[in-house]
């Protein structure tokens, strides 16, 4: 395997990570409405993804910043021709992140909910649009000989890339639910044990639809099996789910959301970014690469770094490995 | 209309925008975190709740900051591919790979050991807990040092060769790029004058209550400490900006002319500094100036007689070397930038002077004035940082990569100017909102201010190793 390869599996691999990590975020955030009867309830869930939210959202901007290097003409071509979406995206980011750190800087319940409705769009937003860009990427957009994006913003909005949305949203929305039932204790995790039986329901058939729909138009033998699994890892959360196994729910969910990016990643190999007007216009592994030098060092980088970055991550997830309860809270409370 | 919507115009402004108000929090950020750690170093070290109570009051202040700062750095992340798409195409094979260290090395570092440090009081041994917050303060300083790196090669590109086939740079010495003289010499220069914000910010807050005279125990040290580090910094801020003045001639000899709005080639006596200039609008023609004579040729060149070149003769040079064209950057912007930077932040460092003249051998000011002084100082030297980058980056004009590319040619050819136009009002709007929202909330903090730890019996002497009753561990 030469090194663009490897960094285009590389790339696969950081948005995994984001999806799976940032997407039980998600998923919490548009939970509030639904689990948070009150104000303790809500701390409850927003402690649960308290100490590890940032550490979740820093993997887009890694993946962000690796496509930018190994793959400069890729990520020019996705960031520009993006604009608008990736904009409502940011602005999204930009909300849901201050909310987390500013819902309790005052004691007034008008000023908590106001940031409460701020995490759940701003978690809701980004949790569909990404799934519609990556619907996208898959299906190939215009492009002109220079690479850039020709389509205009409402080109994006079409059925297949709203149900690449759609799943995504749902998938985030289950597994994040599942991660509250995994991480609290009492009535809520019995509440969002019940909420991710019908959760799971809903998304098994728009995943599926969506899977089938991508594996007919554009799959390749490897990318069906990859569905394939996805498929399996659903169902099967959802069993754990409805048997009360948690741990083995969420598990199953993070599988299903890996399978589920790969499907996408292995349908688009080797192009990065297909021209739905020309096959010659678009863009590959090949010709939006960056140089050999540049993906050397960036791998010895990568080889010395990422395991150290999963250590310490995993550590922070262990350390902070206790169920949160509303005595908990209580507790805390000034 | 035409003018409003054009793409170049608005992008430009929209990341200047942007990038300042990013770098409104990350100064804080990156002086703060250090300051943290060491009380809290202090404190793990006499046990003395002082210390703890200070690590709490200007941590809280630390967090309220960073996370406008988190937020802000992805809008940053993404824009060089979203407005300058030309830009990153031509250049992402040198310029992405320090975003992307800094992504791996700087920022997963910070992201995680900052949620550690807010949840893990209770949870982590106290040594082990004051770790988390020095990686947190090493994670800043770290990622200052790489974007340092991507922004010095586009003030002065070096270890690239230009690929004609594929039409873009090449990276082909990792370590020059890393070592570009104009980052090691920016580097210290941009740490050091985010501390004396830093500075600013614990003489304004300790002002505060020491004027109304509560919290004296917690809020005399802290203005001690903020007295001398905000001394401290600015000496080291202008030694290292004299070292980047002196490579910026060597690099950028264009930009130093325009910082003195200096049109003819000068030695001596005649490249002489003005602190003050009156002129034509355009200019050109000086009416009036306060000049120090040699001062320009000892910036640029260390030595009394030495030659500057001015405007006219580079604009020259460099329409032989790269072609017709105006290479000649915005001259008021860049001239009244440099004298503000430099302005603002030594008025800032007087103050402090001052200050410690004022409390010297424990004494305490009984004038208001002096309290209301110290607190209004506070913008002196973030504004003074914003400046400087406004005379880094406009000095530059017209070129987004000196020497190789012009910012006319690095922006997005097919985002159009009205989504420029929507994503820039929009920017604003949340910015603005944003800004209101955190600037009460600093204040509501300051006003709180320190709460005193109720330990178990004895007040003063808190065992670090026991976290004291009143430590929120929930935090959310
Ligand atoms: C309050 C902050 C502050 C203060 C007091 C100073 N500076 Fe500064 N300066 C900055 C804050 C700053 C900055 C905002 O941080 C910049 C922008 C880019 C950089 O690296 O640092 C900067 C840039 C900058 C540059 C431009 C480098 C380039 O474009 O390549 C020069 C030549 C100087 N400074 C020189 C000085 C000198 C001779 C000072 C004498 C006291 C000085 N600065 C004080
Ligand atoms: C935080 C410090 C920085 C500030 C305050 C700042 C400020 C500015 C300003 C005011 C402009 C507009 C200049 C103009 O258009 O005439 C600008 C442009 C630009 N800067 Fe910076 N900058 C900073 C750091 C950086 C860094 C670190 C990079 C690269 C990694 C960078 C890259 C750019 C680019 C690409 C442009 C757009 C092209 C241009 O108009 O010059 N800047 N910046
Ligand atoms: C000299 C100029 C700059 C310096 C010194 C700087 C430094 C920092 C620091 C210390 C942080 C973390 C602390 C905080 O957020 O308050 C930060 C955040 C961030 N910066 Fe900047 N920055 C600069 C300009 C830029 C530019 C031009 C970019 C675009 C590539 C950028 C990208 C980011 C990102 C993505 C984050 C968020 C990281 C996180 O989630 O922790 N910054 N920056």
């Amino acid at each position: 395997m030469d090194l663009s390869t490897l960094w285009f599996w590389i790339v696969a691999a950081l948005f995994v990570g984001y999806f799976v990590l940032d997407g039980f975020d998600f998923g919490v955030g548009m939970s509030l409405p639904f689990l948070g009867r009150d104000d303790t309830d809500r701390r409850v869930l927003i402690n649960t993804i308290g100490p590890v939210w940032d550490l979740n959202e820093t993997w887009v901007i890694v993946a962000g910043a690796a496509i930018f290097a190994a793959f400069p003409e890729w990520y020019a071509t996705l960031f520009s021709g993006f604009y608008l979406a990736l904009l409502v995206i940011l602005l999204a980011l930009i909300v849901r992140g201050v909310s987390f750190e500013y819902r309790h800087q005052r004691p007034e319940q008008s000023w908590k909910r106001r940031f409460d409705l701020m995490i759940t769009i701003g978690s809701a937003l980004p949790a569909f649009l990404w799934g519609v860009a990556f619907a996208n990427i898959v299906q190939g957009v215009p492009l002109d000989t220079d690479h850039n994006y020709v389509g205009g913003f409402f080109a994006l909005l079409n059925p297949y890339a709203l149900l690449g949305g759609l799943t995504t949203l749902l998938l985030f929305f289950t597994h994040g639910v599942f991660f509250v039932a995994l991480k609290t204790d009492g009535e809520i995790r019995e509440r969002a044990r019940r909420l991710g039986v019908r959760a799971s329901a809903v998304t098994i058939a728009v995943a599926a639809t969506f899977l089938v729909w991508t594996v007919l138009a554009h799959g390749t033998l490897v990318a069906t099996g990859f569905a394939a699994v996805a498929a399996l890892a659903l169902v099967g959360s959802a069993l754990a789910n409805v048997r009360g196994r948690e741990g083995i729910a969420f598990a199953l969910m993070a599988a299903t959301i890996a399978a589920a990016v790969l499907t996408l990643f292995t349908s688009l190999f080797p192009a990065v970014m297909p021209a739905s007007n020309d096959i010659a216009n678009s863009l590959t592994i090949e010709n939006a690469s960056s140089s050999t030098y540049t993906l050397t060092i960036m791998s010895w980088t990568a080889l010395v770094f990422l395991p150290l970055v999963l250590a310490y991550q995993g550590w922070t997830y262990w350390t902070f490995r206790k169920r949160i309860t509303r005595a908990h809270i209580e507790a805390a409370a000034h | 209309m035409e003018e409003l919507l054009d793409p170049l115009a608005l992008s430009r402004w929209q990341f200047g925008l942007t990038t300042v108000y990013h770098f409104l929090f990350v100064p804080i950020t990156i002086g703060m975190a250090t300051v943290v750690a060491i009380y809290q170093t202090m404190w793990v070290r006499t046990g003395n709740t002082v210390y703890l109570q200070l690590v709490h009051f200007l941590g809280k202040l630390f967090l309220i900051n960073f996370a406008m700062g988190v937020v802000t750095g992805i809008v940053q992340e993404f824009q060089f591919g979203m407005n300058w798409s030309n830009y990153s195409r031509f250049v992402g094979d040198v310029f992405g790979a320090p975003l992307a260290l800094e992504g791996l090395l700087a920022f997963f570092l910070e992201a995680t050991f900052i949620g550690l440090w807010i949840f893990g009081w209770d949870k982590l041994p106290a040594k082990l807990h004051l770790a988390t917050i020095w990686a947190t303060a090493v994670g800043s300083i770290l990622s200052a040092y790489f974007i340092i790196a991507a922004n010095a090669f586009m003030q002065n590109p070096v270890g690239y060769t230009i690929n004609e086939a594929k039409e873009r740079a090449e990276l082909v010495d990792i370590g020059a790029v890393l070592t570009n003289p104009v980052a090691l010499a920016a580097f210290p220069h941009t740490i050091l004058s985010a501390f004396m914000v830093t500075a600013g910010l614990m003489i304004a807050v300790a002002a505060w209550h020491l004027k109304r005279q509560q919290n004296i125990e917690t809020m005399r040290p802290t203005l001690k400490f903020g007295l001398w580090l905000m001394v401290g910094a600015f000496g080291g801020t202008a030694l290292s900006g004299d070292q980047l003045s002196l490579v910026m001639v060597e690099t950028q000899p264009m930009k130093m002319a325009a910082a003195e709005a200096m049109y003819n080639t000068s030695t001596g006596y005649d490249a002489s500094f003005s602190i003050f200039t009156l002129g034509t609008p355009d200019g050109v023609h000086e009416l009036f100036s306060i000049r120090i004579p040699y001062l320009l040729s000892f910036l640029s060149t260390h030595t009394f007689d030495g030659t500057v070149e001015g405007i006219n003769d580079l604009q020259a040079q460099y329409t032989t070397l790269y072609g017709p064209g105006d290479y000649t950057p915005v001259i008021w912007v860049t001239y009244w930038a440099f004298r503000w930077m430099i302005g603002l932040g030594a008025a800032h460092a007087l103050v402090a002077v001052v200050g410690l003249w004022l409390t010297r051998k424990n004494r305490v000011p009984t004038q208001d004035w002096v309290w209301t002084v110290a607190i209004w100082a506070f913008p002196l030297s973030l504004l003074g940082m914003s400046v400087g980058w406004v005379f880094t980056e406009m000095g530059r004009q017209p070129w987004i990569v000196f020497s190789l590319m012009k910012t006319a040619d690095g922006v997005s050819p097919n985002v159009s100017g009205l989504e420029v136009l929507i994503s820039i009002v929009a920017f604003t709007l949340v910015y603005g909102s944003l800004a209101v929202v955190e600037f009460r909330l600093i204040l509501r903090a300051v006003r709180t201010g320190p709460q005193p730890i109720a330990s178990h019996d004895d007040q003063t002497d808190a065992d670090p190793d026991t976290v004291p009753a009143r430590v929120q561990t929930t935090v959310y």
